[in-house]
């Protein structure tokens, strides 16, 4: 066995972002030193992005089986679940967080175009797109110019493709200042027997790179997302995107779909062709043999290295069928496409690399593919102690419940995100029957009775708090959003954006938010299809929140009846299903108003959240209720503020519960949706809440035009509306 | 009858005005690739929303040299009828074949949402199936929609009915705020002369069914079927 330590420096290995042990690794598996253009292939194959060396061992803890999973975690670029009438839905969320902290335009609009080519790749028309984004204060000129910048890239790439952008959310909080968060979900939708795998078979098969042609943007894009200051690594790694393309490479690669033309399809995505090649090898159990210097490129000499590496945007990879090649070049050109051979499937498990007659590269696929894992020992994080200790009887009562309200729905977490939405097309394919601000987003399938419902959600202070108690409500709740526009859950993908992983602390909220988000998992028998994982999110040192995104998949056997959040009618009783919230612990409440994230997160009974979303579907498929809203971020004065905003007409509530009064109003206390209904349908509600041992409450009706809370709050809906409506404006306009 | 709904590269409403042409009118249609250079056997044209080319020089500014565009002009200098929707109504313009042009929203954002819109002239027949003064609630989604033209051009459109829609309230009043893009007049959509040709910003294939949130933009379908089966007309 040959053993090279020597040939390369530490800035070698810092470049691809290896260490020197993993480095000997690579020796003593292929039998001598790799070359450079091996070595850049190993390190961005062993990056955390690409190879997941630090969370696999942990991802392991989420269920992936169900039975609606058609193709699991991991399988292909995204997961299939069966919704019935012989279609699968293939969906899967992904983060572009470095990119966008440098530059946010781009940055957001290539997280589309990756997420995008992860669905159709599959052979699935992308019919939704939805966003997770988090930033720093709007105070700071600098979150602002993200802010924006992400919200345009998303506007501009998304609207171009054609596919609405239905649902998402947006959170500020200061740990994000330096590293905005940009999550893109995508949601596909394709006849069973039509979906394509990502493989490589069939010895003497073609290999064809379609799309765009090849630069030297975003060589080690997939190494340096997992190093933790994107602000120093990341300049001149950012791709450009180029949304028209990717229209036509989409409708081309549907078409191509159509036909017995194809073996498999790639994206190439983060580490370019060495990603997309390596993965249709190893998971074709076969090898590919690339000449590079058919690769078009679009600047001049250009090295293997680099065309390897190149993370150029809209590529496809394309695995044909031996003599279909001009078939398939035919239905690419009519979309205006380049298609080139660049090689071919071999037999031996090599991924072989050609600059002309010369090799460049000559690596077995499987120890590309297979990273090395690390198991660490986590240890939780020294501000536990004191976020644990906080008592909240220790904050001073309020004096006026109308302004501590006002200021809730005014702050830019709880504020209408209108001025967002209106810039993402969310009703081009004309399925979209609930669109952004609701709940969850709720889509028609054409040709059938049914509808999917689709939500992200997440709450990174939660887990900041208690990473279990956290990761589980992330879970949860989705489930929830779900849940009050009477979809039953089937399966969900994630994104899980922590903080550097070789930190104990860190390592503590990675395990302690996955076997959370496990435990609501097994409880709500919604497995994990799709998902991805983005660790060094830091800023000079400071890790984020840890912030799990959930992405979750609904169905509705039909549309009808609908429920929306919005109260329909004067007269309706309100009732509150679920307990009562205990504690104001790591609440908006205490963050806007107290100004301090402390406290214990909100607990969970996931027994009792399972039985409260089943009584809440139940109850919507019987017709009787008018509205249902899930009590989150502001609790339960914020949620009926929604409820009565959306509907254009007031309330009056008896604060239900005992104790101090902001715990009651603001606590956000889990498993906990608030419904209107018609008087005479409380009883056949309570029966049903009875039945499964759901507490519900009568705590009021919808009235008037005044949003009244007992004794504490009453002010005109118009004031509640004004607040909520402008609060993002006014905090971009603040300080200019 | 049969319409024929042009495809260029980047259309992306498409297959939604196919979708609402075949299952809700129930009216056989067909996509019509860029590059074809005639359309006989199609009775109707729509020229669907989208981003043609990307709108990378200027909405429909190169849409507007596809081939597929000779015939368009032909069939529709013939008396044939054609629908422009968002992308489709820029080519129009850009084509000449409705007047005036269209510039980047006021606010300098795409906007998405739904808005009112009032029947000003039931000149054209594509109004047919609305009363004058109407108020319709149709989706809009564009970044090119702020509607201009000159003066006297504009002064012209007037007298000939050719102003066809405009922005309003709930209630029909034509004010600046229920202006979602800046366009002069609140002008939402236009005709040409004779009124065959018609096109609008607003999505009216976007609201054709109940399940969608509202069905006023099934109208201008409706009566495009309607003019095609009173008086057809094969170019």
């Amino acid at each position: 066995m040959t053993r090279t330590d020597t040939a390369v420096s530490d800035a070698d290995l810092r470049e691809v972002s290896l260490t020197r042990s993993e480095y000997e690794r690579i020796c003593n598996q292929l039998g001598r030193a790799p070359n450079r253009v091996e070595l850049g292939m190993f390190g961005a194959m062993w990056s955390e992005h690409c190879g997941y060396k630090n969370s696999r061992p942990l991802l392991k803890l989420l269920p992936t089986d169900g039975k609606h999973v058609l193709i699991g975690a991991g399988e292909e670029n995204a997961g299939a679940v069966d919704i019935g009438h012989g279609l699968a839905v293939v969906f899967k969320v992904e983060s572009h967080n470095h990119p966008s902290a440098v530059e946010p335009f781009q940055g957001a609009a290539t997280g589309i175009g990756g997420i995008v080519r992860d669905i159709f790749t599959m052979g699935a028309r992308p019919i939704a797109l939805l966003n997770s984004l988090r930033f720093g204060n709007l105070d700071d000129a600098r979150n602002r110019y993200l802010f924006n910048g992400v919200v345009s890239g998303i506007s501009h790439y998304g609207n171009c493709v054609g596919i609405p952008d239905v649902g998402g959310e947006v959170n500020f909080a200061s740990c994000y200042a330096g590293n905005p968060l940009v999550n893109a979900m995508c949601v596909g939708i394709i006849p069973q027997e039509k979906l394509i795998r990502a493989r490589a078979r069939g010895t003497g098969n073609t290999l064809m790179l379609v799309g765009a042609a090849t630069g030297r943007d975003g060589i080690h894009g997939a190494s340096f997302a997992s190093l933790d200051d994107p602000e120093l690594s990341h300049r001149g790694v950012v791709q450009v995107g180029d949304p028209f393309m990717e229209k036509l490479l989409i409708e081309a690669c549907l078409e191509l779909g159509e036909t017995d033309y194809l073996v498999g399809l790639q994206d190439l995505g983060a580490a370019g062709l060495t990603s997309s090649s390596v993965e249709a090898a190893h998971k074709g159990e076969s090898g590919v043999d690339i000449d590079v210097s058919r690769v078009p490129c679009r600047e001049e000499a250009m090295t293997p290295y680099e065309i390897m590496l190149s993370e150029s945007q809209e590529r496809m990879l394309a695995i044909v069928r031996q003599g279909a090649e001009e078939d398939v070049a035919a239905i690419f050109s009519r979309w205006g496409l380049h298609s080139t051979v660049i090689g071919r499937v071999t037999s031996d498990g090599m991924v072989r690399v050609r600059n002309g007659t010369e090799v460049a590269a000559e690596i077995p696929a499987h120890l590309l593919a297979d990273a090395p894992t690390y198991v660490r020992n986590g240890t939780a994080p020294d501000y536990l102690q004191e976020t644990h200790a906080f008592q909240p009887e220790s904050l001073p009562e309020l004096q006026d419940y109308n302004k501590a309200l006002l200021a809730l729905l005014a702050s830019p977490n709880i504020a209408s995100k209108e001025c967002v939405f209106r810039q993402y097309d969310y009703s081009v394919q004309v399925n979209t029957v609930q669109g952004p601000g609701g709940d969850a987003a709720v889509l028609r399938v054409k040709g059938t009775p049914a509808g999917l419902a689709v939500t992200i959600d997440g709450n990174g202070q939660y887990c900041y708090l208690d990473p279990f108690g956290g990761g589980a409500i992330a879970v949860a709740e989705a489930a929830r959003n779900l849940a009050c526009v009477g979809a039953e859950p089937l399966a969900l993908t994630n994104c899980l954006n922590f903080g550097n992983p070789e930190k104990t602390d860190v390592y503590y909220q990675l395990q302690g938010v996955i076997r959370g988000m496990a435990a609501a998992c097994e409880a709500l028998s919604v497995p994990v299809v799709s998902g991805n994982v983005s660790l060094y999110n830091e800023t000079r040192g400071q890790p984020i929140y840890p912030t799990p995104m959930v992405g979750m998949l609904g169905k509705l056997e039909s549309l009808q009846p609908s429920t929306t959040l919005a109260f329909q009618r004067e007269g309706d009783i309100i009732a509150l299903l679920g307990p009562q919230t205990d504690h104001c612990g790591g609440s908006e409440y205490v963050a806007q108003i107290h100004g301090v994230v402390t406290g214990r997160a909100p607990s969970i009974d996931l027994d009792m959240e399972v039985r409260v979303q089943s009584v809440c579907r139940q109850i919507i498929r019987a017709g009787l209720i008018s509205s249902a809203h899930d009590c989150s971020q502001g609790g339960l004065a914020v949620a009926l503020a929604e409820s009565a905003i959306a509907g254009g007409v007031g309330f009056q509530v008896d604060i239900p519960g005992e104790g101090r009064v902001d715990s009651l109003l603001f606590g956000e206390g889990q498993s906990r949706i608030v419904v209107s209904l018609p008087e005479e349908n409380l009883a056949a509600v309570r029966a049903l809440a009875g039945d499964q041992g759901v507490p519900c409450t009568v705590i009021g009706s919808v009235q008037g035009d005044a949003v009244v809370l007992g004794d504490k709050v009453s002010m005109p809906l118009a004031s509640a509306q004004r607040a909520w409506q402008n609060g993002v404006a006014e905090a971009l306009a603040e300080t200019g | 009858m049969k319409l024929g709904i042009v495809q260029f590269p980047g259309s992306n409403c498409d297959h939604d005005c196919l979708h609402v042409v075949r299952s809700v009118l129930q009216v056989e249609a067909d996509l019509i690739w860029h590059e074809a250079t005639q359309v006989a056997g199609y009775d109707a044209l729509v020229l669907p929303g989208g981003f043609s080319y990307g709108d990378y020089l200027r909405s429909g500014s190169i849409a507007r040299f596809s081939p597929v565009m000779r015939a368009v002009t032909d069939f529709a200098e013939a008396g044939g009828l054609v629908l422009g929707i968002c992308n489709g109504f820029q080519i129009l313009t850009e084509a000449g074949l409705l007047p005036g042009a269209l510039l980047r929203n006021s606010a300098l954002e795409f906007r998405c949402g739904w808005v009112h819109l009032r029947v000003e002239s039931t000149a054209s027949p594509f109004m047919a199936s609305y009363g004058h003064g109407q108020v319709l609630r149709m989706p809009v989604a564009h970044g090119d929609g702020n509607y201009v033209a000159d003066p006297d051009v504009l002064s012209r459109m007037r007298d000939n009915g050719q102003v066809t829609l405009r922005y309003c309230d709930a209630e029909g009043n034509v004010t600046p705020t229920a202006n979602p893009n800046g366009s002069v007049d609140n002008i939402a959509g236009v005709c040409n002369e004779s009124g065959n040709v018609f096109a609008l910003m607003p999505h009216p294939e976007r609201c054709a069914e109940p399940e969608l949130g509202g069905v006023d933009g099934l109208g201008i379908w409706q009566a495009m079927v309607l003019a095609l089966t009173s008086a057809p007309l094969r170019v």
